[in-house]
């Protein structure tokens, strides 16, 4: 798709590349050794078939090959959604199964409309805001994520907290509010009205029949969240100059670079495969009803 | 049964009211309900939905939703006052002294839990654990009469039936020894033969435990033959109360009396004449209710019943909340008995010749066989119901002869004579026409974004092909043919009761005429007076239109009422198959015999009770020879279990599956007495 995306575009890769007073020829010349020049067919073929082996092609712009580039920014994102993902699913679990514990009281309104309130923000308006209350009014926080070279664990840490906290905005709310629902629903359920008139306390009830139900759902959620958090931060990776794989995207997307974008976009398309594929997984292993099937 | 030691009552409600939120307003559920139930003994509370009997189960043991709350009375459990009770000693007392078993054992359970781990936690309260509380568990599982304890309690509940997974919850009751243990409904949904093994094992424990039990149904005759005592409620009141057999044979509130008559019994058959009902609604939650609630759909009420609420009047050992209990039962009918039925002409041609029906799903790599060899007609204006337990294949005949799913190759299905396409896309519009359905759950068969004035119109112009004055002038005949008014027509479906919404669908279903209307379940989501409404207006329509009806219900009652030919079915299979009467008064096949037997009756004159025992084996892999060897008590020997009998003829239209021969089968039934009448 993103291939055929690529080559329909208006634009001559050569062109492009050598500027708009660059002689014809050399044009020309500069699209055979790409290779750009060759049926369509015969160019996505032997593509996929290089990208199977490894081999993402060769950079238009930095000849040079594609494939550092796109692990380098893809470890860079890695880093950041796992800051993010850190920060926010024990948070915004915690925020859904409280707002259900106290549902329709004062708590529940403050999570379930604050979280609804910054989830529809567009995070950069959030990372705006949020650079100018931490890192220009408070000097907090730096406001660019990219960290000296040589940085060590901690350091890298700390710049990644700013960039991190738009993404947490993002998902809180989405996340809190999958939990609170499936928190409700499991209070409401048969089971925990056995257990209770079993007479179990109620600390007994809610962690052992029904958090592991209700959270179930927020799960698959949060899965389908985490290639967002990977590929959908084209946004946040420039506002804060950080080398994801999202920034380089971007960049190959306006320099008509097609081995990058294309390289780009298929990993982000297998982060997402991959971490759907753990999500169900996952859920499998936690649900006895998947896991075991029916006994028919 | 008292012990000197206990309070004379296990429960105790006094005055009890109980209000839920609606709307901003307190409306009421229960009212000034007061109640007692010894030691050791089963009350029965029954009722229509929506008169508040699961609310007095919820209430005893304090688990009202977020929205009700009790606004008077008390509430003795054993003596201890439970509305004073603080959340610790609430637990303690529904760790110790109350248990509750409801509807539906599949939600009931933990899904992600294993049968072990949530009987074990219920003897760590008591401060038993490890392997003396699987022990306990085991023991207790063993008491419910389940075979295997140990490899049960490994599973999750989904790996077990309906019918072991109310075992289960039975047994999670009464883990603790409960001195009370509220049972509601605890067998509707489950199949005929199941819900008698669970009554069976309740009866059993009974004898066993000393638990008094409140017992809330809806079924009447599951509470005749399972109660010491009975109350029935209406709108959040006892309207009547006292022992069993007394209030069900010789009932002194007007409601009583027509709830009882609203049942088809003894065999009632359409052409015999239409069931009774009871007009009007159920006051709604909340209603004003000045005099006595029943006032307005009773046909004696007076103007002192409108304004004057009459007292329970005690008439010795019994109560009675109307004026005039003497004069109950001589409550006029709400519908006239006397209504033509129709009888199908003997010559006529069949309407519906289904011939070899077969139909295989693929399950897991393994055929399913969820029909095999099925072979009926029906003639116009005649019934042909279908019966079994669920998984018997009786959904799966109707899908098939409806197009919905074709048949596997090699059958036919003929209406009026021409063969019709497996596929509803082959079929001609007029074939899809001759052949409707009305769905048991009429809520989901309904869009309910459309009014119904749309919904009907839409089906009387793609199916009649209507539209303007001729469009308008069938839909006002067939919206009177269906009792509904005009009034009904402007509303969105959730805006109308069951029953309406059922008369609707009906509605639908006749709009372009039909030969054959398939029944599916149309009244078991229905309350007892609602249903009595649905089978007489099918009945009439039948008479009327000379319209045939398959008629699937679990119900056996209900099947006899509107059927004239019955087909028993047992994995895919017809077991039996022949007129109505046949079928029931026998000699019949051992699994009809058995599911006869299995039906609760309001005479509580049958004792024994034929049990089938195990569950149905899978379809994916019957039992070789008979189907039913498995679990059949006249089980003769090998040759049961190696050749599959034929359907044979036992009488003229009387067929048979089974290799006793049916002389002999006629011998040994009436050896045994059976009693054969369903209630």
């Amino acid at each position: 798709m993103v291939f055929l995306g690529g080559q329909v575009l208006p634009g001559n890769v050569g062109r492009a590349i050598l500027g708009p007073f660059a002689d014809q020829r050399a044009v020309d010349a500069l699209n055979h050794s790409l290779g750009v020049d060759r049926p369509l067919l015969t160019q996505y073929g032997s593509w996929i078939w290089n990208f199977i082996q490894g081999d993402m092609g060769t950079s238009y712009i930095f000849r040079s090959p594609v494939a550092p580039f796109v692990i380098d920014a893809l470890g860079n994102s890695m880093k950041l959604a796992a800051v993010a993902f850190v920060l926010v699913v024990p948070i915004g679990i915690l925020g859904g199964v409280i707002a259900a514990l106290n549902l329709n009281r004062p708590l529940d309104r403050i999570i379930s409309l604050g979280g609804l309130s910054v989830t529809v923000l567009p995070e950069f308006v959030t990372g705006i805001i949020l650079i100018l209350i931490f890192g220009v009014w408070l000097r907090w926080l730096p406001i660019s994520a990219a960290w000296p070279r040589d940085a060590g664990f901690f350091t890298q840490l700390y710049y990644l907290i700013l960039p991190s906290l738009p993404l947490f905005l993002v998902l809180f709310g989405y996340i809190a509010r999958m939990a609170r629902s499936g928190m409700i629903e499991a209070l409401d359920s048969d089971y925990t009205r056995t257990a209770v008139l079993k007479g179990l306390p109620w600390r007994t009830v809610i962690w052992r029949h029904v958090l592991r139900n209700a959270l179930l759902p927020t799960i698959t959620v949060i899965a389908t969240q985490t290639g967002y958090l990977i590929g959908g931060l084209v946004v946040i990776e420039t506002l804060f100059r950080y080398q994801g794989i999202g920034s380089l995207i971007f960049t190959a997307a306006r320099g008509k670079d097609f081995p990058v974008l294309e390289a780009g976009i298929l990993t982000i398309g297998i982060v997402y495969a991959v971490a759907t594929l753990a999500a169900d997984f996952l859920y499998s292993v936690l649900n006895p009803r998947i896991r075991l099937g029916t006994d028919q | 049964m008292t012990e000197p030691a206990k309070p004379a009552n296990a429960l105790e409600l006094h005055d009890l009211s109980v209000a839920y939120r609606v709307g901003g307003r307190n409306r009421a559920v229960l009212r000034n309900l007061s109640l007692g139930i010894g030691q050791g003994e089963a009350y029965g509370l029954v009722g229509e939905s929506g008169c508040g009997k699961s609310t007095v189960a919820l209430t005893v043991v304090r688990y009202l939703p977020r929205n009700g709350s009790i606004t008077g009375g008390a509430i003795s459990l054993d003596g201890q006052d439970v509305m004073k009770l603080d959340a610790e000693a609430l637990r303690r007392a529904r760790a110790e002294s109350v248990s509750m078993v409801y509807q539906d054992p599949g939600k009931a359970l933990n899904p992600s839990l294993r049968i072990g781990r949530q009987l074990t936690e219920i003897f760590e309260l008591g401060g038993v654990s490890g392997q003396a509380a699987s022990d306990k568990a085991i023991a207790m599982l063993n008491r419910v009469r389940i075979s295997d304890p140990a490899s049960v309690m490994q599973r999750y509940p989904h790996q077990l039936s309906g019918g072991m997974q109310q075992r289960v919850a039975i047994a999670m009751a009464l883990a603790n020894d409960p001195t009370m243990l509220i049972l509601d409904e605890p067998t509707t949904g489950l199949d005929a033969t199941v819900e008698a093994e669970v009554l069976d094992l309740i009866a059993q424990l009974r004898q066993e435990l000393s638990a008094s039990i409140l017992f809330i149904s809806h079924n009447l005759a599951v509470v005749s033959n399972m109660c010491d005592r009975v109350g029935v409620l209406y709108a959040g009141m006892l309207v009547e109360e006292g022992p069993t057999d007394v209030v069900f044979n010789d009932p002194r509130h007007p409601y009583t009396v027509a709830l009882l008559r609203c049942l088809p019994r003894g065999g009632q058959r359409k052409d015999h004449g239409r069931l009774d009902t009871i007009p009007g609604f159920l006051p709604g939650i909340g209603a004003a209710i000045r005099g006595c609630a029943f006032a307005d759909r009773c046909a004696l009420a007076t103007d002192r019943c409108r304004t004057e609420l009459p007292p329970l009047y005690d008439l010795g050992g019994r109560l009675s909340r109307c004026h005039y209990h003497e004069q109950a039962q001589s409550l006029p009918r709400a519908t006239p008995s006397d209504a033509a039925a129709s009888t199908p002409k003997a010559a006529a041609e069949s309407v519906l010749r289904v011939e070899g029906l077969n139909k295989t799903y693929a399950s897991h790599g393994h055929a399913l066989r969820a029909v095999k060899d099925v072979s009926v007609s029906l003639r116009p204006g005649e019934t042909l119901g279908l019966v079994g337990e669920s998984g018997s294949g009786k959904t799966t005949i109707a899908r098939l002869l409806l197009g919905l799913v074709p048949p596997d190759e090699g059958g036919r299905i003929e209406l009026e004579g021409k063969p019709l396409a497996a596929r509803l896309d082959n079929r001609t519009a007029d074939q899809i026409k001759a052949m409707q359905i009305v769905f048991q759950n009429p809520d989901s068969a309904l869009n309910r974004s459309h009014s119904i004035r749309h919904l009907i119109s839409r089906a009387l112009k793609r199916l009649a092909g209507l539209s303007g004055a001729a469009l308008q002038a069938r839909l006002d005949e067939l919206v009177r043919s269906v009792r509904l008014t005009d009034r009904h027509l402007a509303v969105k479906p959730r805006q109308l009761s069951g029953g309406l919404k059922q008369r609707v669908a009906i509605a639908r279903a006749f709009a372009g005429e039909p030969r054959i209307v398939v029944c599916d379940e149309p009244t078991s989501a229905l309350d007892v007076s609602v249903q009595a409404a649905i089978l007489n207006l099918l009945a009439d329509l039948q008479s009327k239109e000379h319209v045939s009806y398959i008629f699937i219900s679990h119900d056996l009652a209900v099947v006899r009422y509107l059927s004239d030919q019955i087909a028993v079915l047992y994995l895919g299979r017809i077991m039996e198959l022949g007129p109505s009467e046949n079928v029931f008064a026998g000699p019949h096949h051992p699994y009809t015999e058995a599911l006869l037997s299995a039906v609760p009756k309001l005479d509580q004159t049958e004792t024994s009770r034929i049990r089938l025992d195990g569950e149905i084996p899978s379809a994916t892999n019957p039992p070789s020879g008979c189907v039913f060897h498995t679990r059949c008590p006249r089980k003769l020997g090998a040759i049961c279990e190696e050749q599959e009998p034929s359907l044979a003829e036992a009488e003229p239209g009387h067929t048979i599956r089974c290799h006793i021969p049916y002389a002999e089968l006629a011998r040994l039934q009436k050896q045994k007495a059976v009693q054969t009448e369903p209630a």
